[in-house]
């Protein structure tokens, strides 16, 4: 039996990570959630913003990424429309410009339709130069944008004739998935600027760690990959989601992405576990034999 | 010439980059600078294109190991280059009609979003999804308590791995309050929080020191490693 398990093929832990990964997606497994204080913190930023308040929505990952980050996108804008805030979208990320088109279409122009283009959104699209975008629109927005993603003049779009910079936001959201994110946000934005730049993001898992030294004077919230996306859009469901009359949740499967995918994260967590246990027993069993030097 | 000027171009935009962090006088100069950076990046787009496609086709041309990839690689880039660029089946923009190529490449229906849509959307989402497979993989084979620190990392990884899903809460939430800091949730946001920011932060701190002396002895023209071999 040991010699079994040491002489593992690494197909066999395919194969089990492929069933702990497709076995809750197809049963639809969902498991309780509770917003943690980072979670909490993201979506009270937002609660503190009035109606017409002004939202930098910045998206800065890609299809790669979109497993942990998609659900949380759609819930940031799915939370600045029912609060009805003025939400500018740009990208840093090349891909990025497609992951706001994405959200626009499946949130703004599918269930808020009374929403206009250039009154209650724009999307300025991507542009190159990493950080050093950032360090530019913080002083002179129009210096580097002239046009909206779709060539529209940018003096011509109603919304953008009293942003100077992007100062004039009451709040900053980035969705990043790595360089340049939400680090670069802190470092070239909210340190140069603390007191006219609030920021919240969401980032993927291995990110977490990295921003936690700037919470919560520079970051106020963080929203740590999916599990993260699972408490935020847990609360803001709470708070917005349509109910029925006898009171339970009806809402479109796009607003439970965050806590869907976590179905499929607990069963590959546990899996993981479990395998590492096994290594663990496999070894010292060996040891205590004297089979390990 | 070739390595003094731009040399040069490093140390005067790094300097007024310092200066103009100091003095407010100064502060627009660093506007300036770093809106020559952001065209010189977008510039760089075209020779990361270039520069891409001289290595593809001289692996096709040497026929050296793995150049079959080398042409995928390659008719890819060009594919998508072409459909883009010249704006490929998309429709004109509705206030320009009469101009057929005032249209979004990228609208939904195009060949450049069927493109993004069906080919590199799924490719990359399903490199980044292989990941769990070989990490789980890796974990069975050397995620091993050899000694204390192993040990300790090997405790802290499964607080974490089942601090992030309900199973944490499900199998830790029996503690009664006087013990509530070890249910998993406190106990994860303890590790992450407290520990986790401290290394962080220990980290963030030697490396801004480094960049700080790298940046110095760059902008005195001490390292020059950044300009190349200068052989080419």
């Amino acid at each position: 039996m040991l010699e079994f398990f040491k002489t593992l093929d690494r197909r066999w832990i395919f194969l089990l990570m492929g069933l702990a990964v497709a076995i809750p997606i197809l049963t639809e497994a969902k498991f309780p959630e509770s917003a943690g204080s980072l979670s909490q913190a993201v979506f009270n930023e937002i609660e503190k913003l009035d109606e017409g308040d002004k939202v930098l929505l910045a998206f800065d990952f890609d299809p790669g990424s979109e497993g942990e980050l998609g659900p949380m996108a759609t819930a940031f804008v799915r939370h600045c429309c029912e609060k009805k805030l003025k939400m500018y979208f740009m990208a840093l990320w090349p891909v990025g410009n497609r992951m706001i088109e994405e959200n626009i279409t499946k949130v703004i122009k599918a269930d808020f339709p009374d929403l206009v283009y250039g009154r209650d959104y724009v999307n300025l699209g991507f542009k190159a130069g990493n950080e050093g975008v950032i360090k530019i629109i913080i002083s002179d927005m129009v210096q580097l944008y002239t046009t909206d993603a779709a060539g529209t003049a940018i003096n011509s779009i109603p919304m953008m004739t009293d942003i100077d910079n992007i100062r004039k936001m009451d709040l900053v959201i980035n969705v990043s998935a790595g360089y340049p994110g939400t680090k670069e946000w802190v470092q070239y934005a909210v340190t140069r600027y603390p007191e006219d730049i609030r920021l919240v993001g969401g980032c993927t898992g291995v990110q977490a760690p990295l921003l936690y030294p700037y919470i919560p004077e520079q970051l106020p919230g963080l929203l740590a990959a999916i599990k993260g996306a699972a408490e935020y859009e847990k609360l803001v469901l709470d708070k917005y989601g349509h109910r029925d009359t006898d009171g339970a949740l009806v809402e479109q499967g796009k607003y439970l992405e965050g806590q869907r995918r976590m179905g499929p994260q607990l069963v590959a967590h546990v899996l993981m576990v479990l395998l590492i246990l096994a290594g663990n027993i496999i070894y010292f069993t060996e040891r205590r034999r004297g089979g390990q030097r | 010439m070739k390595r003094n000027v731009p040399l040069l171009v490093a140390i005067i935009a790094g300097f007024v980059m310092i200066v103009a962090y100091f003095i407010p006088y100064t502060e627009s100069w660093q506007d300036k600078v770093s809106i020559w950076f952001d065209v010189l990046a977008s510039i760089a787009f075209i020779l990361g294109g270039g520069n891409l496609l001289k290595i593809q086709l001289k692996k096709i041309s040497e026929q050296s190991a793995g150049w079959g990839y080398a042409v995928i690689t390659a008719a890819s880039f060009l594919v998508m280059l072409i459909i883009g660029l010249f704006k490929i089946g998309a429709p004109p923009h509705q206030n320009y009609l009469h101009m057929s190529w005032s249209g979004d490449y990228s609208e939904t229906g195009t060949p450049f979003w069927w493109l993004y849509e069906f080919a590199f959307k799924p490719l990359q989402a399903t490199i980044f999804a292989m990941l769990a497979f070989y990490v789980a993989s890796a974990a069975f084979r050397a995620f091993r308590a050899k000694n204390v620190e192993a040990f300790l990392l090997l405790g802290t990884a499964f607080i974490i791995l089942l601090g992030r899903t309900a199973a944490g809460p499900y199998l830790t939430n029996w503690f009664p309050d006087w013990m509530s800091g070890l249910r998993a949730q406190p106990l994860t946001d303890y590790l992450m929080q407290v520990f986790n920011t401290a290394g962080s932060r220990a980290i963030m701190i030697g490396i801004a020191l480094g960049t700080a002396s790298v940046s110095l002895k760059i902008l005195l023209g001490v390292d020059r490693s950044y300009l190349g071999s200068g052989d080419e």
